[in-house]
């Protein structure tokens, strides 16, 4: 018997019921495609003149079958042919295994997701995705190594908020397309229209009800599917590997790749934190208070949602489902492996520096010795970038190409906001720099703990 | 007359509430206004600020799981006792107490949820600008409360005393060993020191006040259980408070100008 099956009896039944589930969802959809969607535009070739409808019909019947295929597989889990191929898996982790490939995608992603707004908001591309999301979790399940990240009951909360996310985002940004029109065709805003007031008791009251009597009914349901973990007793000797903090501080695990735990666990969550409460004092734009919008915003937003997608929430999903033991990067079908080595050759700014050639036959390489000025010096080229970084950028900016932000902001408040930028931006400098030419510290002064 | 009247025209039913069920506008306003849950609520209030498209009602639930998370946390307490001697096995003697069912699930996924749902309304409460002004501070209480949730878990995380959560509590804490000044790893420590003595040694960095010793030991389980159990959850419950009384006070949920 293999010891870690892809396919077991009961990940069949689980299956058929997943997508018994895709399919009642689909035939609704088909439903609401016959009353409103009508027909292919008759000038497409072939396919002009059908009802749209009928393809999603097609679509259910397909999951129909899909679903009857796995509840009579279960017999034969071992030959049961719908499964993902494991030429696929490996090419897929080939190429997508790497943090590098990772962030990128998240990035590109997250561009497309506000470029292309005007696309997914609608219905029908917004359902092709989530039936593409759907197919790939479901198709994905077939793996053993992707099951057990995915399905341990700590992760599944995360899984979820990743549907809920999406659907929220998804929410905002059709409200704010809808208003952005409204307000470029001066017409009143989608909040503005039968904005009656109403009594509190029972319009507001019994949405609340039912709201605790669903959550309530979820909750109940969760608990009876999925027992809460409980390992063996806490020993000091044996260490998990990987040893991995709860997964909503994931994400400052992650930054501890790039950057030392005092920046990483102490002073960058203090400035997100301090950040997030200065946000109000910082943004003076009075438009977009109240209601959904994009355009009269959409610097603010777009750097809040950068922030919360690319840079928090996919470094949560990446320290969950991607870190495996030694903090190493795993693709999602492949076997977490306590002995994979990747070898880390990461190289200091200041070594860079003084072993430049030139600088190399003026001074003679690096300055050795542990006196404050030695230290100093050695370092020297990664604290000028810093204090440039950090303390000319701001007012050179300021005086030049944002000098309409500065003039409108008022210069302490322009300063404290373009630092909390700058500190944003590092960590995807940081990683940029660490992929591009392995740099390890921009600073690096481990006789006193003081590494940037 | 109907069970129902009958029930609801009975001496004890009418001594509990106060109103009999609100019909007509004049009651409708008035259970607002006697009823001690309901006064919470202004008694009108527009449309478009309480539909669920612009809420999400995430803020609600949010308080909803809190209130979950007290009363199942209240029924744990009376099955756990925080010592190294019987925390795991409480936990594990949990599943036994037939009584107590699914209480520790639900308050595990509960918490799980309630950190997921206040990010959501952070990020509801972002994208249609409620943080402007005249909200502006009660942003900043928010921010209080994200951030108090968040160690509520984390202190949490720590009681079933297995190996998920030792280690993950150690992982979590060693960065309090690095930080600038006040942790015996961290930049600048030496800088503190009377007469040539360090002040900030592992004895008495801000890790060993974290965790009341040098390592995750009995008194890190004894000050995150009362973090846990009472001195967050006090925080969290009055900073509540101050969040809703100022969600009126700024003039209700936010609303186009
Ligand atoms: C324990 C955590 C929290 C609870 C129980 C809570 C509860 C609520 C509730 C019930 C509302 C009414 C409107 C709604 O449901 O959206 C509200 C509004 C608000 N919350 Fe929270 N909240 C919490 C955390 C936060 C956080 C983390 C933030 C922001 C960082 C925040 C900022 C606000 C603001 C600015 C409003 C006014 C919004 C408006 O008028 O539209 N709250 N909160």
């Amino acid at each position: 018997m293999d010891p870690h099956p892809d396919l077991t009896s009961s990940v069949l039944t689980g299956l058929g019921w997943y997508y018994l589930i895709m399919c009642v969802m689909n035939v609704l959809w088909t439903v609401r495609s016959y009353r409103v969607d009508g027909q292919v535009p008759k000038s497409v070739p072939w396919i002009g003149g059908i009802p749209v409808a009928a393809f999603w019909a097609s679509f259910s019947a397909l999951l129909m079958m899909v679903s009857v295929a796995y509840f009579t597989g279960t017999r034969s889990p071992e030959t049961f042919p719908l499964r993902l191929p494991d030429s696929f898996k490996d090419s897929f982790d080939a190429v997508t295994a790497n943090p590098v490939v990772f962030f990128a995608l998240s990035v590109v992603g997250f561009v497309a997701m506000i470029l292309l707004r005007r696309i997914w908001i609608k219905d029908t591309v917004a359902w092709l995705l989530l039936n593409g999301a759907l197919l790939f979790m479901g198709l994905s399940m077939t793996d053993w190594d992707f099951r057990q990240i995915v399905g341990k009951p700590d992760n599944v909360p995360i899984v979820g908020m990743l549907f809920i996310l999406g659907f929220l985002t998804w929410i905002y940004f059709r409200r704010a397309v809808d208003n952005d029109d409204r307000i470029a065709a001066g017409q009143p805003l989608y909040e503005q229209e039968d904005n009656e007031k109403v009594l509190v008791w029972p319009d507001l009251v019994y949405t609340e009800l039912i709201c605790m009597v669903l959550l309530t009914a979820l909750l109940i349901f969760w608990g009876i599917a999925l027992k809460a973990p409980l390992e063996e007793p806490a020993s000091s000797v044996k260490t998990p590997n990987p040893s991995k903090a709860p997964w909503y501080f994931l994400g400052l695990q992650e930054m501890l790749v790039y950057f030392d735990p005092w920046l990483a666990g102490v002073v960058m969550p203090m400035i997100i934190l301090g950040g997030l409460m200065a946000i109000p004092y910082i943004d003076f734009n009075r438009a977009g208070n109240g209601y959904y919008c994009f355009r009269d915003r959409a610097f603010a937003v777009s750097t809040f949602l950068f922030g919360f997608l690319p840079l928090w929430v996919a470094m949560i999903v990446l320290g969950t489902f991607l870190r495996g033991p030694n903090w190493n990067f795993f693709g999602i079908y492949e076997l977490w492996d306590v002995h994979k080595v990747e070898s880390a050759n990461n190289v200091n700014l200041s070594e860079y520096f003084w072993e430049w050639p030139l600088f190399r036959s003026i001074y003679g390489g690096i300055p050795r010795g542990g006196d404050v000025g030695t230290i100093l010096i050695r370092e020297s080229p990664g604290i000028v970038a810093m204090i440039a970084y950090f303390a000319l950028l701001p007012p050179i900016l300021g005086l030049t190409i944002l000098r309409r932000f500065m003039a409108r902001m008022g210069v302490i408040r322009f300063m404290v906001f373009s630092n909390l930028i700058l500190w944003m931006a590092i960590l995807p400098i940081k990683m940029l720099l660490r992929w591009t030419v392995s740099l390890k510290y921009i600073v690096g002064i481990p006789e006193w703990f003081f590494n940037i | 007359m109907s069970p129902g009247e009958y029930i609801r025209n009975s001496q004890i039913w009418r001594s509990i509430f106060r109103h009999p069920a609100p019909t007509d506008r004049r009651n409708r306003v008035v259970v607002m206004l006697t009823n001690f849950f309901l006064h919470l609520h202004p008694v009108s209030i527009k449309q478009q600020g309480i539909a669920l498209s612009y809420t999400w009602c995430m803020g609600g639930i949010t308080f909803f799981l809190f209130l979950v998370e007290t009363i199942t946390g209240v029924l744990l307490m009376f099955y756990y006792r925080p010592t190294l001697e019987w925390a795991f096995a409480d936990i594990q003697a949990l599943r036994d107490v037939q009584t107590l069912g699914i209480m520790r699930e639900i308050h595990r996924w509960g918490a799980h949820a309630m950190v997921i749902t206040v990010w959501l309304h952070m990020y509801r409460v972002f994208l249609t600008g409620s943080y402007k002004p005249p909200r502006e501070f009660n942003w900043v209480i928010g921010v209080l409360l994200l951030v108090l949730t968040l160690l509520l878990s984390f202190t949490g995380y720590l009681l079933p005393w297995d190996q998920l959560a030792v280690w993950a509590i150690t992982v979590g804490s060693n960065m309090a060993r690095a930080h600038p000044f006040l942790g015996s790893e961290g930049p600048g420590y030496q800088l503190l020191n009377l007469g040539g003595y360090d002040l900030i040694t592992p004895g008495s960095d801000a890790k060993f006040i974290l965790l009341g010793g040098r390592f995750v030991g009995e008194a890190t389980l004894n000050r995150f259980y009362i973090l846990h159990c009472v001195a967050i959850p006090l925080v969290v419950a009055g900073l509540i408070a101050i969040h809703f009384w100022r969600v009126r006070k700024d003039g209700g949920i936010s609303q186009p100008l």
